[in-house]
């Protein structure tokens, strides 16, 4: 740098936001575990206070380890800037905590994440912002569904549980018709699968607890900005286009184009909602970041040959995979996400819940909990988990059956994987017998 | 705030987050190619917050000022000379950046004595364009915003970050550039703005019609605006030239610097 062309990305992944530290000399993204900083004169801290100068004052609002993560996560989006958070659903709820107030509207997919429909449907609903959930395919029903009081329209680029690929270029277009930004929760897939701005999203989001931290280690999220949204001509946000009492007077969309979303979300959700992420988990994503092209690469290769053994087992009664061509969204996905469909897919066992169990119980290299996007492989029975108070009725409704099992490849020998699943299935058939 | 400057569409200025008082000593500030006021807007708050009525123009065609956008740097100049008759202010601190430092510098020519000042930020002289540059402007515009996106940052972590941290430079003046260059429908205002720093030559005939105290506040990595060609314009003014790290985006990647350098040319 510089040079001709912008940095590729396995480049940005190692260096976006990030230089050897000019006090010390450190290479390595120092961690700055420190409340606050201090301030040069009283002239200095007034002037930072007032946004004329750039700066750090207080790490809740922002911390240099956490700007480098913050930098990078959106030079992988291609974005405008970043906000880091305390976790996935702290980024969704600053996004929405940002946009819309009470009285406010969301239209949703609803093939969500668990966790970002309880807060859209319960949580939300009792702060007077209301939801209307659409299929994700659903092209009219996300039309019909917007109102006057719509601020987003907000979608996950795989869904959940069915891996439903949303259609980011024609919600995105229904959403501009109409001046709204679309939100995308991109944690499935990462920027290295699918950069949703190149797509015509407009804000994105991660729980980077999953793949960008790639370890299993830490809680985080990143909100990024596009920058591409005109907030003054959509004349549906006061937020950004008109003077912030909680904040000198301050009309956002004055003082930056492309950063007005970003910079009330940090001056006020981050400020008082206060969901900021500490400096060493910042550092801790970084580290995964690093590798994140290296792991991605790894965790498709697995996937896919993982897919390939189970569509020939006669235990298994289907593949929920997008690039199988018995997938709803495989059309879709070969457009939108040709470098793969991420490492996190369910698949239906033949039999009984009891079977299910001994499925998971019989896996030695598979860890059973409820996570996705470890480097390590991950198994969950939600039959007898996260939806055990269901019946078989009220699963067929959640889209799951008494076999679904979710699976999340990781980086391991995928033979080892293989045989593990192998031995697994021998046993869930014994046990139906 | 809007100014209804004569002979031409509505204007917008941003006025650094204070109301506009036109008998406090004025600073205007002048942006460059496919930019908006946005890119001035920390520079801007503390010239408005330390005694200073501030212009943050958004020039015709581009941000929020509606028209034409104009053909060359002498009509632009005129243009700015109109906006300070809208504003009520008779003379100024002209402050440029790039193609807005050869409009401020025509404009203290044009009016000698409305300039109290002269700052011309990422200058060059002559702004001569690259033909193939203007080709690539012209036929593939989103592919030449990305190689002046390269060419402009000195770096992919210049610190504390613009206008607050957070932001990664690149992507932003990325995307503040595609916002200008959406906002013109059937003009392309990057090969537009672009011609107008290439066919600007009146640069050395302007030079010696100044008048007022001139500083070039160069980024001493800029590789569209190497400082290597300022030599002549600055001896032609007897500038005083700062060089800050950064490259041609000087006031993103260096805001501190720049903001220093600025308060040294208003003292």
């Amino acid at each position: 740098m510089p040079g001709h062309s912008e940095p590729g990305f396995d480049t940005l992944a190692l260096h976006a936001g990030a230089a050897p530290d000019p006090a010390t000399g450190a290479r390595a993204v120092p961690i700055h575990l420190t409340t606050s900083f201090v301030f040069d004169s009283s002239e200095h801290a007034a002037s930072l206070f007032n946004m004329e100068r750039s700066g750090h004052v207080y790490s809740r609002i922002s911390n240099p380890t956490n700007a480098v993560l913050e930098e990078r996560v959106a030079a992988l989006e291609g974005g405008a800037g970043a906000i880091a958070t305390a976790s996935g659903q702290a980024a969704l709820h600053l996004a929405v905590s940002t946009l819309a107030g009470a009285g406010s509207h969301i239209v949703a997919s609803s093939a969500l994440y668990g966790g970002s429909h309880n807060l859209l449907h319960y949580t939300l609903a009792r702060f007077g912002i209301e939801t209307t959930f659409v299929k994700p395919g659903d092209i009219d029903g996300w039309r019909a569904a917007i109102r006057p009081s719509t601020k987003l329209l907000f979608g996950e680029t795989l869904g959940n549980p069915g891996l439903d690929v949303l259609d980011i270029p024609t919600v995105a277009a229904l959403a501009d018709d109409h001046r709204l930004p679309l939100l995308v929760d991109s944690t499935f897939t990462t920027p290295w699968l699918m950069k949703p701005f190149d797509h015509g999203a407009d804000l994105v989001f991660h729980s980077a607890t999953k793949f960008l931290s790639g370890h299993g280690t830490v809680i985080g999220g990143v909100l990024v900005d596009g920058g591409q949204f005109d907030w003054m001509a959509s004349n549906r946000f006061p937020e950004l286009t008109q003077p912030y009492a909680g904040f000198h007077g301050m009309v956002f969309s004055e003082e930056s184009t492309v950063g007005a979303f970003l910079l009330r979300a940090r001056r006020e959700g981050l400020r008082d909602f206060g969901a900021c992420m500490s400096p060493h988990t910042a550092w801790l994503i970084l580290q995964g970041i690093e590798t994140l092209p290296l792991r991605m690469a790894r965790h498709i290769e697995n996937t896919r040959k993982v897919v390939d053994f189970l569509v020939g087992q006669k235990m298994v009664e289907s593949v929920g995979y997008p690039e199988l061509e018995s997938h709803p969204s495989h059309a879709l996905a070969k457009r939108l996400l040709p470098r793969g469909c991420g490492s996190v897919f369910s698949f239906d066992l033949r039999g009984s819940r009891a079977q299910g169990v001994a499925f998971i119980e019989a896996l030695k290299i598979f860890s059973h909990l409820a996570n996705v996007g470890d480097c390590r492989s991950l198994v969950i029975h939600p039959a007898s988990t996260t939806h055990f108070r269901m019946d078989d009725a009220a699963l067929a409704q959640a889209g799951i059956t008494a076999g679904t099992i979710r699976l999340s490849i990781g980086l391991e020998d995928a033979d080892d994987l293989i045989d593990d699943l192998k031995r697994a299935l021998k046993v869930a058939e014994k046990a139906g017998t | 705030m809007e100014l209804h400057i004569k002979g031409h569409d509505p204007a917008y200025a941003y006025t650094g987050g204070k109301p506009f008082d036109a008998a406090l000593p004025c600073v205007v500030f002048i942006h460059g190619a496919l930019n908006d006021h946005s890119v001035w807007t920390l520079l801007a708050r503390w010239c408005a917050h330390h005694g200073h009525a501030v212009l943050a123009l958004d020039q015709p065609g581009h941000g929020r000022s509606a028209g034409a956008p104009l053909a060359s740097v002498e009509a632009l100049a005129d243009w700015v000379l109109a906006a300070l008759d809208a504003a009520g202010v008779p003379r100024a601190a002209l402050v440029g950046h790039s193609m807005g430092s050869l409009i401020a510098l025509e404009a203290a020519a044009r009016a000698p004595e409305r300039a109290t000042r002269l700052v011309m930020m990422g200058t060059a002289y002559p702004m001569k364009v690259s033909d193939a540059l203007l080709d690539t402007a012209r036929d593939a515009p989103l592919k030449a915003i990305d190689m002046v996106n390269a060419f402009s940052h000195a770096g992919m972590a210049a610190k504390p970050s613009y206008p607050g941290p957070g932001m990664w430079l690149h992507g932003a003046d990325r995307a503040l550039m595609r916002r200008m260059q959406a906002g013109q429908r059937g003009l392309n205002l990057f090969h537009h703005d672009f011609g107008v720093c290439d066919r600007y030559a009146h640069g050395m005939e302007a030079a010696a019609a100044v008048r007022c105290p001139v500083d070039l506040v160069l980024g001493a990595r800029d590789q569209m605006t190497s400082p290597k060609q300022t030599t002549g314009i600055a001896q032609a003014l007897n500038a005083r030239v700062t060089r800050v790290e950064a490259g041609h985006a000087l006031m993103a990647e260096a805001p501190d610097a720049v903001l220093a350098a600025l308060r040294r040319a208003l003292a």
